[in-house]
């Protein structure tokens, strides 16, 4: 495959042709933020949060989805860049009910740490605070909308890597909501395999397994490429 | 069918017109049928009947004639004579007028209800696209042939190369109707270029703008000039099947489109080896289940396909990768409806009308406070006083003129100061507004700007899909801001904080609904920046529309 060369933060690297913008970014150690992206699944580019700047286009262009391109002049980290990072961010935060301290997922929260990392202490947009219900009827799982940030991970990965399409969205702008099946309780679902990997997967508190409640176990959406990995390439790494 | 079988069905067709002493042409588009067009219509055949005038005198529908706001319209076609358009018609007046054209060459025309011919709604307006509307009967082919439908498809496949059809579109100089203003030649000829097993053709009738009704009126009124710009399309590019997405509130568009491609199907003007020729299109009729972003091309694509309705990144783009992955040319159905002319006169012929970058004519959909509304078409470049004072009659009850909002949601709003600007692309983009796809609303002194933009942040709030952050959140806490700002209850800080989220959404935000949501707030505040602060600082409502109290509060 081609070799590009490309100047990243003022600092010439090279890339592989076919890669995208956030591979050859986050291969060169530079942290970009995401949320909805995760390694194995398709991209959404729905967070916006890895949107970088190109020299030669007005626009900003989110680096999941933009492939690579001999020359091009990116950069990571100006202040509109953090800017809007963080307004996204706080975006979130006010979009639900995100109260880390009595979220079973406090300290292991990708959305937490976000925030932490961005520096986020307040929040200067109003809560909506929507009354959301909590699925429980799953046996192992519960899946509390109050925490959910439409990223998408959850029904990529049933659809893509489980290949049950048991999650999907229904209603459209801030009355989004991820449903199952028919918009049914969990616990009634026939398509459901129980596989847990939306728990695995899921960023935040939204979707958590029992175990996850008692405060035992980490999730681990990691695992994902060694399920790929094994079922295409017949590479097993534990 | 073939090219002379055409030509022999349009001249039967004259003919026919021609025996009958008198026609009346009935409005049956949904402005004048939802003012009981359909009464008007039965009552004008009772009449004749009752007459005993069935062999002389026609009663037909007929698509829309313009001014919607004054029907139900009819026209009157005397034989040989000149002709008349009547306006809110009721069926004891159309009694009446049975009566004064009964008689046996009857020329006198009766004076209530008639709209002169010489009103200046109709001066200044050239009708290309609709040039058909309200003259054929958009459920009989047979009337559509008799105006020349599908003569310039008979006359591509016969005479012209796909690249000469690509060509004639590239020297008119047509941009998208849609909105966006992409040439619509060089899109075509990206899309001939594709590489493809099949490709495909989308004509987008997913009109979501409110006010704004311009392709729902084409699609009611001439469908054949949609079916026949999207066979062009076809034969130009290589495709051999196309989709009419029209949007769920459209039932009767639908409808007369699917009628249309059966009769169309029947007679070999669509479907296989079409005019006897070896090129084949077929058309088919996807509904939307309303969504405004489904007017958005990878949007409308995922609904074509059974999906949900939301956009993905792009690229890849449709010509690249479309409906199924295959190429796929999307164009606005208002679009479609400009190529049959252009085929039929030449490119340069159309490229007559408009200005240097914006050729041509475009249909807009005058709306609000004026006191002729309905549907126009006017060359591109006319100014938007013209517009407004000329074909609209001016600001009724004495008032005013403060603004005329463009671009429905996506787009902004002009202030009297600018009522000399050329209605083209550039010069709207320039006031910080958008061509749009042709809705117009024309605002009185009544109007409060701060309100104004809160009822499109509201449209969008609603219509986001949900799939990007932005987008989803960012309407959300715009119209919570500008709540606060119309409520009385806004610190000066929260403009800050508005305008730092347009640009957000301008941005970062995934498709247009979302870049160009911010629109009417950046331009209310361009231009009518002292409003806003008379909110926020002094606590009052120059228009006198908000209640500042804070009482109207949740």
């Amino acid at each position: 495959m081609a070799a590009v060369t490309l100047t990243l933060n003022n600092e010439l690297i090279s890339a592989r042709e076919g890669q995208t913008l956030l591979e050859v970014i986050r291969d060169h150690g530079v942290d970009l933020p995401t949320l909805c992206h995760l390694d194995g699944l398709s991209e959404r580019g729905a967070c916006r949060l890895c949107m970088v700047e190109v020299e030669g286009t007005s626009r900003l262009l989110a680096a999941c989805v933009t492939p690579v391109q001999e020359g091009m002049n990116i950069r990571t980290d100006s202040d509109r860049l953090l800017r809007y990072r963080k307004m996204l961010v706080e975006l979130l935060l006010a979009e639900r009910s995100h109260v880390c301290s009595v979220c079973t997922m406090n300290g292991k929260c990708e959305l937490q740490a976000l925030a932490v990392r961005l520096g986020i202490d307040h929040v200067r947009y109003e809560a909506l605070h929507p009354a959301l219900p909590v699925d429980a009827s799953h046996g192992r799982f519960v899946l509390d909308h109050n925490r959910c940030i439409l990223c998408g991970r959850c029904l990529r990965a049933c659809d893509e890597v489980e290949g049950a399409h048991t999650l999907d969205v229904m209603g459209r702008g801030v009355r989004s909501r991820i449903i199952v099946d028919f918009n049914q309780p969990w616990g009634s679902s026939f398509t459901c395999t129980g596989c847990g990997k939306c728990v695995q997967v899921c960023p935040t508190g939204a979707m958590v397994a029992r175990e996850n409640i008692a405060g035992r176990v980490e999730k681990r959406p990691d695992f994902l490429l060694r399920i790929l990995d094994g079922r295409q390439k017949r590479v097993w790494r534990w | 069918m073939n090219r002379v079988e055409l030509q022999a069905m349009a001249e039967t067709e004259r003919n026919r017109q021609k025996a009958f002493q008198c026609r009346f042409l009935c409005c049956v588009g949904t402005p004048c049928l939802s003012a009981g067009g359909g009464v008007v219509q039965e009552a004008l055949k009772q009449a004749i009947a009752v007459q005993g005038l069935d062999a002389t005198v026609e009663v037909v529908g007929a698509g829309c004639m313009g001014p919607c706001s004054r029907g139900p319209l009819v026209r009157v076609l005397p034989a040989g004579g000149e002709e008349a358009i009547y306006e809110h018609m009721t069926p004891e007046k159309a009694g009446a007028l049975v009566e004064a054209f009964a008689g046996p060459g009857c020329s006198s025309f009766p004076e209530e209800s008639r709209i002169s011919s010489d009103s200046p709604f109709f001066g200044k307006q050239v009708k290309i696209v609709l040039s058909g509307s309200g003259r054929v009967d958009p459920d009989r082919l047979e009337s559509c042939v008799a105006e020349g439908a599908y003569t310039a498809l008979a006359h591509a496949l016969r005479e012209m190369t796909p690249e000469e059809v690509c060509q004639e579109v590239v020297r008119s100089g047509l941009r998208g109707r849609g909105g966006a203003g992409y040439p619509t030649g060089v899109k075509w000829n990206l899309m001939r270029k594709a590489q493809g097993e099949r490709k495909i053709v989308v004509a987008n009738g997913d009109e979501g703008d409110p006010g704004a009704y311009m392709d729902r009126t084409l699609m009611e009124s001439d469908p054949h000039r949609v079916l026949e710009g999207m066979a062009l399309a076809a034969y130009a590019v290589g495709a051999d099947q196309g989709y009419v997405y029209v949007r769920g509130e459209y039932p009767l568009a639908a409808q007369r489109i699917q009628r249309a491609i059966q009769a169309a199907e029947r007679q070999g003007l669509l479907g296989n080896r079409i005019l006897e020729s070896r090129f084949n299109f077929r058309v088919d009729v996807r509904m939307g289940a309303g969504a405004f972003v489904c007017g958005e091309e990878t949007a409308l694509m995922a609904s074509i396909m059974g999906r949900r309705g939301q956009p993905v990144p792009r690229p890849p783009y449709p010509a690249q990768r479309g409906l199924w992955g295959l190429p796929t040319l999307i164009n606005n159905v208002e679009t479609f409806g400009n190529i049959a002319p252009i085929i039929q006169h030449g490119g340069e012929w159309y490229a007559g009308y408009g200005t240097e970058k914006s050729r041509g004519t475009k249909v807009f959909a005058l709306a609000g406070k004026v006191s002729w509304t309905g549907l126009i078409e006017v060359p591109l470049g006319i100014t938007l006083r013209e517009i407004v004072f000329d074909i609209g009659g001016g600001i009724p009850g004495g008032r005013s003129f403060k603004a005329a909002q463009t671009g429905g949601p996506s787009g902004g709003c002009i202030p009297a100061a600018h009522l000399d600007t050329p209605m083209d692309y550039e010069s709207l983009q320039e006031l910080g507004s958008i061509m749009g796809s042709g809705g117009l609303i024309v605002m009185d002194d009544r109007s409060c700007m701060p309100d104004v933009a809160k009822f499109f942040m509201e449209f969008c709030m609603d219509e986001s899909c949900g799939k990007c952050a932005p987008c989803r959140g960012g309407t959300v806490q715009m119209v919570r801001l500008l709540q606060r700002i119309t409520d009385g209850g806004a610190a000066p800080e929260d403009l800050e904080q508005l305008k730092e989220l347009c640009l957000l959404l301008k941005e970062t935000s995934l498709c247009g609904l979302g870049q160009t949501a911010p629109n009417p707030v950046l331009s209310t505040l361009r231009h009518f920046r002292e409003e806003y602060d008379a909110h926020i600082r002094e606590g009052r409502c120059p228009a006198g529309v908000c209640d500042l109290s804070g009482n109207s509060m949740e």
